[in-house]
């Protein structure tokens, strides 16, 4: 395939397009589009599941039944989109399940031993889960410990924390006023309307800040990012503390809804799921590339197939065999089609 | 085994052509030893205002050391460096940046996923709505192209990735960078590495008309045929010191091959001998 090259102007020289297509069936144009959107995949398959679902249930379009699949979507995309800074940087953070547990956890702590107004308890919940984000952040970039690590050991860590001071009891937890719990997550749809928000927030702050473009470079040549001048290790532990907050949050926004809580459930169950939307939706683990649609639309997939599965009476032991050939014949998919675009494009 | 032979002392440097006459970079002396391994003992050196310097030697001669040294990113252990006619004392990149020295370094620092303009404003973004910093793409892509036509590259994509480029290009990009804030002085370390014979001539011309516009250059190369094309003046180092300081004209390649592998052979042969020395 023919490439421009750098031309100087000695004469004016025509701008050669930067992409020569033409052969194939389709026309150039589309298929340069499917191929070069890291979102094609993902979109491809949501369609086709809904289709399937649609065919083989009566009851998938049900507003009920909705309704439902955003509660179960919710926490998958907001830990999801916050798993997005941390891979664009090359890094990951196993511990924000667990903080989607405790951070609400601390909120029934706070109000019930400590006497706090619950919408106290709420801001200084927020306020360790930035602490918590901070310590995986300065673990990461000054003590050089690779953040899956960090992030898995701050996992078990809050895992014991709880458990401990618990005593493994179930709580209740406080009910809140009926405007601010339907606010706050007690709505049908709050947990629709809060992850979209903090997804849009986020892709707002990844593509059109200063701050989102500084990230992009951290994670794609992090020398030359420092060679620029970013503060590079500031940059990471900001995105540490991004995911602990939007996650603790989410987490917050679900057990308002949920009313009780079990100190037992375990968050590394939770943050494999948004990790799986991220890069289904065409994030790349190696950093650099990130696209906040893409996980939106993967979190989306997984919660319809999750739905799907549920109508369609499918055993519980079929499921988990099902997710994983779907999450594998999706990522070879994508990385193959990724291969492809990038011939493409040269 | 071979007799351990004398190393004749390296040839004193002959004088400069016109030393002196409106000199923007100009070092004294400068030394740098890592442990043991003395890297520099002593580098004089001049440029003058628009001249292209080429810098000859072998691995490990010192040269990749002394232009650290001149961009700040590392400190030497004596000697003196003076940017128009100032005593200058460097203790980070941005303090050479500060006095208008920019380089570009041979692995180009460019993020290969973003963008051909946000690779030009890495770090130095226009944004607006007040410390958000919003990122004013508009104002920046119109500003990398004026700038890409001042100084007469012809990006065709500015929204192309970096990764999708040649190595022509991104070399041209990194330049651009290097340049567009009023560089005065522009340290090249092997500019028209892994280039084809095509972009090679495309980016020598970018230097030449860079240098026309009173740019000084530094241009680390081992290939005598570009140095010979690009520059104005050479100079040789070897072992931590310039050997030869001579104008592109008054030498040729053969002469200079003739230098260098003569040097090699009295070194292999020391060496050899110093081997015999370790075996017998």
């Amino acid at each position: 395939m023919s490439q421009a090259t750098v031309t100087r102007d000695r004469s004016p020289v025509p701008p050669v397009p930067p992409y020569e297509a033409g052969r194939g069936f389709l026309p150039a144009s589309v298929l340069k589009y499917i191929v070069q959107r890291r979102e094609a995949t993902v979109i491809t398959v949501t369609v086709l599941a809904v289709v399937y679902f649609a065919i083989r249930t009566t009851n998938i379009f049900e507003v009920a039944n909705i309704s439902v699949t955003t509660q179960y979507m919710g926490p998958i995309l907001v830990i999801g989109v916050g798993e997005v800074l941390m891979l664009v940087l090359a890094e990951i953070d196993l511990s924000a399940g667990q903080v989607y547990l405790t951070a609400p956890w601390f909120v029934y702590w706070l109000w019930h031993n400590m006497g706090l107004p619950v919408g106290l308890a709420i801001v200084a919940s927020l306020v360790l889960c930035a602490a918590i984000g901070l310590t995986n952040g300065l673990i990461t970039v000054l003590l050089g410990v690779p953040s899956l690590v960090v992030t898995l050991g701050m996992q078990f860590l809050l895992y014991g924390v709880v458990l401990v001071v618990s005593s493994y009891t179930q709580e209740q937890l406080p009910t809140l006023g009926s405007t601010y719990a339907t606010i706050l997550g007690g709505g049908a749809w709050a947990d629709l309307c809060w992850g979209v928000a903090i997804a849009a927030a986020i892709w707002f702050l990844l593509k059109h800040t200063r701050f989102g473009l500084h990230v992009t470079a951290t994670g794609g040549n992090t020398l030359a990012a420092a060679e620029a001048g970013i503060p590079v290790a500031r940059v990471k532990v900001w995105c540490f503390m991004i995911v602990s907050v939007v996650s603790g949050w989410i987490g917050i926004l679900d057990l308002i809804r949920q009313i009780s809580m079990d100190p037992g459930s375990y968050g590394l169950n939770i943050v494999l799921a948004p990790i799986v939307a991220a890069v289904i939706g065409g994030t790349a683990l190696t950093g650099g590339r990130a696209t906040v649609l893409g996980t939106f639309i993967g979190a989306l997939f997984l919660s319809i197939v999750d739905d799907g599965l549920n109508l369609t009476g499918v055993s519980a032991n079929w499921f988990y065999l099902l997710e994983g050939i779907i999450i594998l014949v999706l990522m070879i998919i994508n990385v193959q089609l990724g291969r492809f675009a990038l011939r493409f494009r040269r | 085994m071979a007799p351990p032979g004398p190393t004749p002392p390296p040839d004193p440097p002959p004088p400069a052509g016109k030393a002196g006459e409106d000199v923007i970079l100009r070092t004294e002396g400068i030394t740098k030893r890592f442990g043991a391994v003395v890297a520099l003992r002593g580098v004089d050196m001049h440029l003058e205002r628009g001249e292209v310097l080429g810098l000859v030697g072998d691995n490990g001669a010192g040269k990749s050391t002394f232009v650290k040294i001149l961009c700040g990113f590392q400190t030497p252990d004596s000697g003196k460096i003076f940017v128009e006619g100032n005593e200058v004392e460097f203790h980070s990149v941005k303090d050479a940046r500060a006095v208008g020295i920019e380089t570009v370094y041979q692995d180009l620092a460019l993020v290969p996923q973003l963008t051909v303009y946000e690779n030009l404003f890495l770090n130095r973004e226009l944004t607006s709505v007040g410390r958000v910093g919003v990122l004013s793409r508009r104002r920046m892509r119109n500003l990398a192209r004026q700038y890409l036509d001042n100084i007469k590259v012809n990006m065709p994509d500015l929204n192309a990735e970096v990764e999708t480029l040649s190595g022509g290009q991104r070399q041209a990009v990194a330049v651009a960078r290097a340049t567009r804030l009023n560089a005065k002085i522009l340290l090249l370390d092997e500019p028209l590495a892994a280039m084809g014979a095509k972009e090679s001539a495309l980016i020598m011309e970018l230097v030449k008309d860079l240098s026309a516009q009173g740019v000084s250059m530094i241009v680390i190369d081992h290939n005598y045929a570009h140095l010979f094309a690009l520059c104005d003046r050479l100079n040789v180092i070897q072992q931590g010191s310039v050997t030869v300081d001579t104008r592109v004209q008054d030498t040729s390649i053969e002469e200079l091959t003739e230098l260098m592998v003569s040097a090699f052979r009295r070194q292999l042969q020391a060496g050899q001998s110093a081997l015999g020395e370790i075996t017998v």
